[in-house]
Formats: structure tokens, sequence, C-alpha cells
């Protein structure tokens, strides 16, 4: 039996953690992460899991810690946000390019200077081409659900790669909200046994892991990184369509909203997506036909799949919650590169929105949707690369 | 667990597990020290190492020295990484899933135990991961070609702290890394050499027989960076052992013994003398900097041989307080 109760985020995504009871967890504290693995050392002290705790002296070592664990031969998790993601940069690559599938929640939140706490993506946005999947979560209820499918698809013998969950600093981690629970035994049976490959600590079969490798090889390497990633996008619809029986909760690469028939949309990553919906809702009763895309996973990107759902569209906004200085934001790429595929050519603009924190509110929805319907009526763009909600 | 006698005799009977063909330069003394560790061992062993020479000659492509598991991640997270390993390794015994008794080794140079990796490493012994971290000391960056590191000598020769007209060499002293591990409060931490290497075997064996975190610095003379003779590896050793520059001590629980005394110290100038990094501290102009590298090497030999009294005789220990 499923359980509803009201959590935070970091509370849903700690709960779900303890449900996988992961063999090994490193953890360091960082605002707003700190809690989640707190919620979690509790389990560990009161005995809910038998998981082994690594109370860490750095992200750094944190991410090491993990690549050690996971080498070693069994599941090991972790989690962090901004800076601290930023300080283990050097050894997710190696997370990715050992082959080793490393759970870790990322509670976004932006990166100094100047020091800000909040959320916005700049760290996970950083990380995007460390080689790890990441799965984005729009509320504390998707943040719980992509945990418990984040191992299967890490763990899925064609991938074997690392995974990071993203969810909204404080937003989504510090605020309550109704929260479906699975049981212990459905999660349990769902995430399976973890299935060791070539074990370290497999005394009797020593392996080296980790050797130099020189230009002759290392580009077949990569190269190889890529064909597993290649085939998370299967893997991700398989492990939605088996999470779905158990929870009733339908997942795919990415979420539309009244996109099918739309000539206007937005495209924007986690939390601020509930408020567009909301915003679009009022636009679609005066008549106006707005949609909205929401990616899920951001890496691999699904290009043919976003290009074929957004292709027909006359005008896109992209809004990105991370700015790459001197250049569109990363989200907004993305896009472009998916609508190009289709031969299509809708316009798409750049908002740059909520850095370090800065609330999203449905007026900054209603602006962004009102410049659409001018740029359709008019054919004329102001701006491609924008800053919305700043003070001038 | 049945332990080899020390007899060289029943060590030339075990296998050695690091393999001939690795492509460290030839009268390197890192190997060697791998090599003695690992003979040493009663146990099964999972070893960890930082980049460094070691690390980027010992496993190339599909080639590797390594008769043992080993894992190497990056340069200053061997200790963190090898505590993930051992981690991991106590998750699944608990579980029932392993039932070996296996020991886990970090091999790392001394930028990456000294400089970049000491905090890394900080944390692993204070964590109590039971783990020997082995740092094999050739004094640089050997591997980016002898650049300098905090376990450079005064005065020494290297490519960032090169010996110039104006300025001649390392202008400080070495940090005291021994000193620094043993007073984390772990149950042992020694200074070791190849040249006595049943003093070195038998360190290893008790570091090994006890649980929780351990520390050993080994001097592993590099001929590249220390411009010596190639095939001085273990004279080399030896001359820093009876000059008292790298003296052999233990300190188990606390408590230091000196496991070697040379019967005559000899003067540091007969170590430095056979290395081209210090031939320009042989010119008048430098004079000081050998003499300043004397002293700190009495010195330090004063204080160990002090604090060794301090333990062996207590009422030498209230003699000294009362004389403060
Ligand atoms: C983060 C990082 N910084 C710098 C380097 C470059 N680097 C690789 S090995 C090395 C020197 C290793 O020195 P040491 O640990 O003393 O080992 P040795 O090569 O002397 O045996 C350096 C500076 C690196 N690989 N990673
Ligand atoms: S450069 Fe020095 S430390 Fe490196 S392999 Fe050669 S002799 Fe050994
Ligand atoms: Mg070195």
């Amino acid at each position: 039996m499923s359980k509803v109760v009201a959590v935070t985020g970091n509370e849903a995504v700690a709960n779900a953690l303890r449900q996988i009871n992961p063999d090994v967890c490193a953890a360091y504290p960082i605002t707003p992460q700190t809690d989640l693995m707190q919620r979690f050392a509790s389990f560990v002290s009161d005995g809910l899991v038998d998981t082994e705790m690594i109370l860490v002296e750095s992200e750094h070592s944190a991410m090491s810690a993990c690549v050690g664990a996971a080498a070693g031969g069994g599941r090991a998790v972790t989690a962090t946000s901004g800076p601290g993601l930023a300080l283990m940069w050097e050894i997710l690559f190696v997370a990715s390019g050992m082959r080793l599938p490393i759970l870790m929640p990322v509670v976004n939140r932006s990166l100094s200077a100047p020091l800000n706490i909040h959320g916005d993506h700049s760290d996970a946005m950083g990380a995007r081409d460390s080689g790890w999947i990441q799965l984005w979560s729009e509320n504390a209820q998707e943040a719980y659900d992509n945990t418990v499918q984040a191992l299967l698809i890490a763990e899925h013998m064609d991938i074997r790669l690392p995974i990071m969950v993203c969810m909204d600093g404080f937003i989504i981690s510090h605020s309550i909200e109704r929260v479906e629970y699975l049981d212990d035994d459905v999660v349990k049976n769902f995430v399976g046994s973890y299935k060791p490959l070539n074990p370290l600590l497999d005394i009797k079969h020593p392996k080296s892991i980790g050797p130099l490798i020189l230009p002759d090889l290392y580009l077949e390497y990569k190269r190889m990184q890529h064909e597993a990633m290649s085939k998370v996008k299967d893997v991700v619809l398989q492990t939605a369509e088996s999470f779905q029986k158990i929870s009733g909760r339908k997942y795919g690469l990415f979420e539309t909203y009244r996109l099918d028939d739309a000539e206007i949309a937005i495209v924007i990553l986690n939390s601020a997506a509930g408020t567009t919906k909301d915003v679009i809702d009022i636009y679609r009763n005066k008549g106006i036909k707005v949609g909205l895309l929401k990616p899920r996973l951001f890496r691999p990107f699904p290009y043919e799949e976003v290009g074929e759902a957004l292709k027909h569209l006359k005008a896109i906004c992209v809004l990105d919650r991370a700015d790459s200085f001197g250049a569109f934001g990363p989200l907004y790429t993305e896009i472009v590169s998916s609508i190009y595929l289709t031969k299509s050519q809708p316009i798409v603009i750049n908002k740059i929105y909520g850095l370090g924190g800065r609330d999203y509110m449905p007026e900054h929805a209603k602006i962004v949707i009102e410049e659409l319907i001018d740029i359709i009526n008019t054919g004329k763009v102001r701006l491609y690369k924008d800053y919305l909600g700043v003070r001038e | 667990m049945t332990t080899t006698p020390l007899s060289l005799k029943e060590l030339s009977k075990k296998e050695i597990l690091l393999s001939y063909g690795h492509r460290m330069c030839s009268g390197c003394g890192a190997p060697i020290v791998v090599k003695m560790v690992l003979l040493a061992s009663d146990y099964p062993v999972i070893a960890c190492s930082s980049t460094g020479c070691l690390e980027v000659s010992t496993c190339i492509s599909q080639y590797t020295a390594w008769k043992i598991p080993w894992i190497h991640s990056a340069f200053e997270n061997a200790a963190a990484t090898l505590s993930g390993v051992e981690t991991m390794y106590r998750s699944l015994k608990k579980k029932g899933k392993i039932s070996d008794d296996i020991k886990f080794i970090a091999f790392c140079g001394d930028g990456g135990t000294y400089d970049i990796g000491f905090q890394s490493l900080s944390g692993a012994m204070e964590r109590w991961h039971d783990m020997l971290y082995v740092c094999y000391d050739n004094g640089a960056y050997m591997n980016t070609g002898i650049q300098r590191s905090s376990a450079t000598p005064l005065g020494a020769d290297t490519t960032t702290c090169p010996a110039g007209s104006v300025i001649p060499g390392k202008q400080q002293q070495r940090k005291d890394l021994t000193k620094i591990m043993a007073d984390h409060g772990i149950p042992y931490a020694a200074q070791a050499s190849i040249s006595n290497w049943s003093d070195l075997m038998k360190k290893v064996k008790k570091a090994l027989s006890i649980k929780g975190p351990k520390f050993m610095n080994i001097l592993a003379p590099c001929n590249r960076g220390w411009r010596s003779r190639s095939d001085d590896a273990v004279m080399l050793s030896r001359l820093a052992v009876e000059t008292c520059y790298w003296p052999l001590y233990e300190i188990e629980n606390g408590n230091l013994r000196i496991t070697y005394k040379p019967k005559e110290k000899k003067p540091l100038e007969e170590f430095f003398k056979t290395q081209g990094r210090f031939k320009h501290l042989f010119s008048p102009e430098n004079e000081w900097i050998l003499k300043k590298s004397q002293e700190d090497v009495d010195r330090n030999w004063e204080r160990l041989l002090r604090e060794e009294a301090c333990i062996s005789q207590p009422e030498v220990n209230k003699e000294i307080e009362k004389s403060q």
C-alpha cells in the first residue's frame, strides 16, 4: 500500500535512499542538501538501513570515496549542491570514465562569487559534460520517483554510468508538498539486488582499475562512453514503464503540457514548470495556443524526440536558470539543436531567470508569453538572449 | 594466519606481486618499496595509487604490473578512494557477501601525500579506516619533471626552484610528515628505508597486524631527480639512514622507538655529495645551506633520541619537566 505524506523534497529523497538501502554512502554538508544527508544519517543511526556511512572531509573526497566504494563492487551514493558539485568536478569524470553506477541527488544551488546558497542550475549545468546521466525533477514527488528509478537506469548492464537526480534547492528541497511513497518492499523489489561488474574486492580475480591510456586508445574509451549514453534513452523509457506499473505515475524523456496544438511554447526545467503551467492555463482560457515542454532527461539529451515535439511551433522561449556568460543558456543551445534536426524554423529566444534563488513568479511567465505573442504577430525579435525579472 | 618468517630463504619462495616489465626508470627506488611492502604481507592486499611515476608506469593501456587488485583514481585522492573501497569491504563483509580477510594499502608519491593529497590523507586517518598508507618519498614531483614539493629538502635543485645565480635551490626545509601523521593519534606511524629491508618488512607486518589507520614513510631514491647513478638506490638509502637524514623509527600508540641507530653518524655531506641536485651547495657561497641542513638533521635526531628516552625512561621525562 502506498502512503500519502506531506514532506519536503529532501525528506522524500532521503526516504527513497532509505528504501534503496545502499551499501555505502559518503556525506558532506552543504546547503541546501545538508538535511537530506542528515536524515539519511539518522536512518543509519536508527538501524533502518545497513549502509556504511563515510563522513568525509570534503566533497572531493565524497566523490572519491564513492568511486572507491563502487569500484569495490556495491552500491554507493552521495548527495551535494552547488560548490560541492563544483569541487567534485574532476572526480565526476573519473566516476563516469570508470563506468561506475553511483547515484547522487543534486539539490541545485548557485555558484560563488558572490556567495549565494539558493537554487539555480549552474551546478548541474557545469557538470553536464561529465558523462553522468541527469534526471531533473519538478517537485518532491518527481524527485522521489526519479531517485527510485535512477539505479535501474545507471546499473543496467548496457549502461553502467553514474546518475544525478536534480531538484531545485529550497524551492523543492525545503518546501512541504504532498508526496506518495511506495511501500518499502515494492521499492526493494523494483530496485533489485546489485549486480557487480569486475569488482575490485574480488580478490581471486585481480584487476587494475584506472590505467593510463595514451592517445592510441583514449578516443575509443570516450567513444564507448558515448555508446553507453546513447542507450540510456531506451532504458529510461523501459524503467518508466515498469515504474508506472508499481506507482501509476507516468514518466517519459520529457513532459509536455498543452503542447500538441500550441503555436508558442515555453521550455523550462524543474520547479518553475509548475508556475508556468498555471499561467498557460490562464492564456489558454483566453484562446491563446500556448504550451510547455519540460525536459526530464537532460543527459543524454533526447534531441530527436524534443525536436519532434517542438517543430510545429511558431515561436519558443527557452528559460535557463543557469547562464553561460557571453553565450546562450545551456538549455537553449540544446533546444535549438533539437529543432535544427527537424529542418523546421520556429523563432527561439532565450531568457535567463531565477539565478541565485530569485523567485520565478506568474508575472514572469506572462511577460514571456506576451513577448512570444508579439513575436508571432510582428515577426520581430527584440533580443535573442535576455534576462527575466532582473532589477535594472 | 600463517606468517612467513623474515628470512631471505623463505621470502625468496614468495611471489613478487609487482611484476617485472613495468616502465619505471631502471634503478628507481619506488618499485622496490612496493615489492618489499607486498612481500611482507601475509594477507591478500588491495592497493591504490595516486597519479605519479609509480602509477603511470605500472598500468598502461592493456598492461598492468600489478598482480593484486589495484585502483588509481586521481592525484590528490588515493586515501579517500581507498577509504571507499575499505568501507565497501566492511559493508559487504557485514552482509556475508565477502569472507576473505583483506588488507588495504595505498602507495603514493610525496606530492600526492605531503601536498595535494594531504587533506584526503588526514581525513582518512581521522576516520579510522583500516588501511596502511605508504608514501614513497622521492622528494619532488618526479612524474611531471622534478618540481619542488614540500618533501623536497632545503637547497635541492628542482625545475621549479632551480639553483640559479641568485636563488640557490629550494629555500625552505622539508615538512616532517611522519611526525604530523603520528600526531593524528593513529595507532602506528613509521619511517623506513629499502636499505634496511628487514626493518622495513617488520614494520609492514606490525602495521598490518594493527586495526585502524597506519602510515609509513619510505625513502625512494629517484636517480632522474636526484641526479645520481642509476644503480645506487639502495646505497643512497643507506647513506640517508647512516647520516640520520632519514632516521628509522616507529611511533606505536604514541610511543616512539628508534629502530636503527647508526654506530657512527655520518656527516650529511656524504649523502649530499652523491647527488647532482645538491652540487651547487658545495661552492663557498652556499656553504651556509649545508651547515643549516646539518644542524636541522642533528636537531631532529636529538629530538628523536630525547622523545624515545622520555618514553622508555619515565624518570627522564620528569627531569625534563622539572627543568622547564
Ligand atoms: C589535480 C592534478 N594536479 C596536477 C597533476 C599533475 N601531476 C601528475 S603526477 C604529478 C607529480 C607526482 O608527484 P609525486 O606524488 O611526488 O609522485 P612521483 O611522480 O614523484 O613518484 C603531478 C604534479 C595531476 N595529475 N592532477
Ligand atoms: S623519474 Fe625517478 S621516481 Fe620516476 S620512475 Fe624515474 S627514477 Fe623513478
Ligand atoms: Mg615524488
